[in-house]
């Protein structure tokens, strides 16, 4: 029951993208056509997941025991870094259908501020193997969410007429404002 | 990029590429830390000192640093100063450090360092790094500053701490809840494309 809350927090309640401000460069940024969203949710899912694993492993088993806590940003960035690196290698030449479906996404994932917030979460919470996993899986999950509601939205902006001064980004910051606070209305739920 | 001054290098990171607005880079630290003045100038500076510590690394570095593997080299000396930037917060100011919390290890993935590296100081000597750094976050501290005064006086009636309406003003508290964030940003984008035009 435990786990069904933190996964229901991490997706609604806490959504990373509309609550937690993380990852809002990409969220604007991939947000204007639905294929670049989905590519974007799908990357960040993967690779979030993966990176909320590996960076847990090491704190436990690597910097705790040592005493590196301090060290902890720079190891997570080189971590994730390399394992974008690592997991685009892999897909090229395993799956290259889903490579090519994730493509520029990749990379750009390592400078996305939602991987390393969440691996920080994970240990700043005190999160157990298990909790870290429904975490990893859940904060992106939201992401993808809220990504894609928004590039729903926002590809009927294009449509309608925008005041000039208010056309593409700040329009988005707006939409992205009350979609925001319809997601504050999650927060008596738990 | 011609040959500017080093003062019109300074310069053009206070208006004509002001980071948040006109770059829209570093998104994430200018929405989430903007709930007041203190918080959003705290972060400010920190990005300041990372920003040009960062640029005149880099610079220093940058015909040493292979081509092909700039961009961990860029991140890992991105990543020194904001360690240095988060042991020296904890030490000496403390309140600051827990209200900013998990965004100072985060000025790593923010693109604003990371981006003037690649741009500016891969290709440019460290006098102008140093100036096109400093310009930047100048800007991108008062962005934040303004940003944050704004909320802070609608959303909470105080600024600094101290009540700016009287005793009847009813706290408008969506500005400092997360969405008055997007929509105070998306209307000050607004506000300057408007001016910029003109």
């Amino acid at each position: 029951m435990d786990y069904v809350l933190l996964a229901i927090s991490a997706v609604l309640v806490n959504n990373i993208l509309l609550i937690q401000y993380l990852g809002n460069c990409p969220f604007l940024g991939t947000s204007k056509k639905m294929d670049t969203a989905v590519g974007m949710a799908m990357a960040v899912v993967f690779v979030l997941t993966m990176a909320g694993i590996v960076t847990w492993l090491f704190e436990t088993y690597f910097l705790a025991p040592l005493g590196l806590e301090y060290l902890r940003t720079i190891v997570f960035i080189l971590v994730i870094a390399a394992l974008v690196q690592f997991v685009e290698l892999f897909l090229k030449k395993s799956i290259p259908g889903l490579y090519a479906g994730l493509g520029i996404f990749l990379p750009l994932i390592t400078t996305n501020c939602a991987v390393l917030g969440v691996c920080l979460i994970n240990i700043k919470e005190e999160y157990n193997f298990f909790q870290m996993l429904v975490s990893s899986v859940a904060y992106p999950i939201g992401f993808g969410l809220a990504l894609i509601l928004f590039a729903g939205v926002r590809e009927r902006i294009i449509i309608g007429r925008v005041p000039g001064p208010m056309q593409d980004t700040a329009i988005g910051l707006v939409t992205a404002g009350f979609m925001s606070l319809s997601f504050l209305g999650f927060k008596g739920m738990i | 990029m011609s040959e500017k001054s080093l003062v019109q290098e300074f310069t053009k990171g206070l208006w004509e590429e002001i980071p948040p607005f006109r770059l829209v880079l570093g998104l994430c630290p200018t929405l989430a830390v903007t709930k007041a003045f203190e918080t959003g100038f705290g972060m400010g500076c920190a990005l300041t000192f990372v920003l040009v510590c960062s640029n005149v690394l880099v610079s220093v570095l940058r015909k040493i640093i292979p081509s092909k593997i700039r961009v961990p080299c860029f991140i890992i000396c991105v990543a020194t100063f904001v360690v240095i930037v988060e042991l020296v917060m904890q030490a000496y100011t403390y309140p600051l450090f827990l209200k900013l919390g998990i965004f100072i290890p985060l000025i790593v993935v923010n693109c604003i360092p990371l981006g003037r590296a690649e741009a500016f100081a891969y290709k440019n000597g460290v006098v102008r790094s140093i100036a096109d750094g400093l310009g930047l976050g100048v800007g991108y501290a008062i962005s934040l500053s303004v940003l944050g005064s704004i909320r802070e006086i609608f959303g909470a009636g105080s600024w600094l701490g101290h009540a700016v309406f009287g005793a009847s003003f009813q706290p408008f508290t969506f500005m400092v809840e997360a969405p008055g964030a997007f929509v105070c940003l998306g209307l000050m984008l607004g506000v300057m494309n408007l001016a910029g035009k003109k």
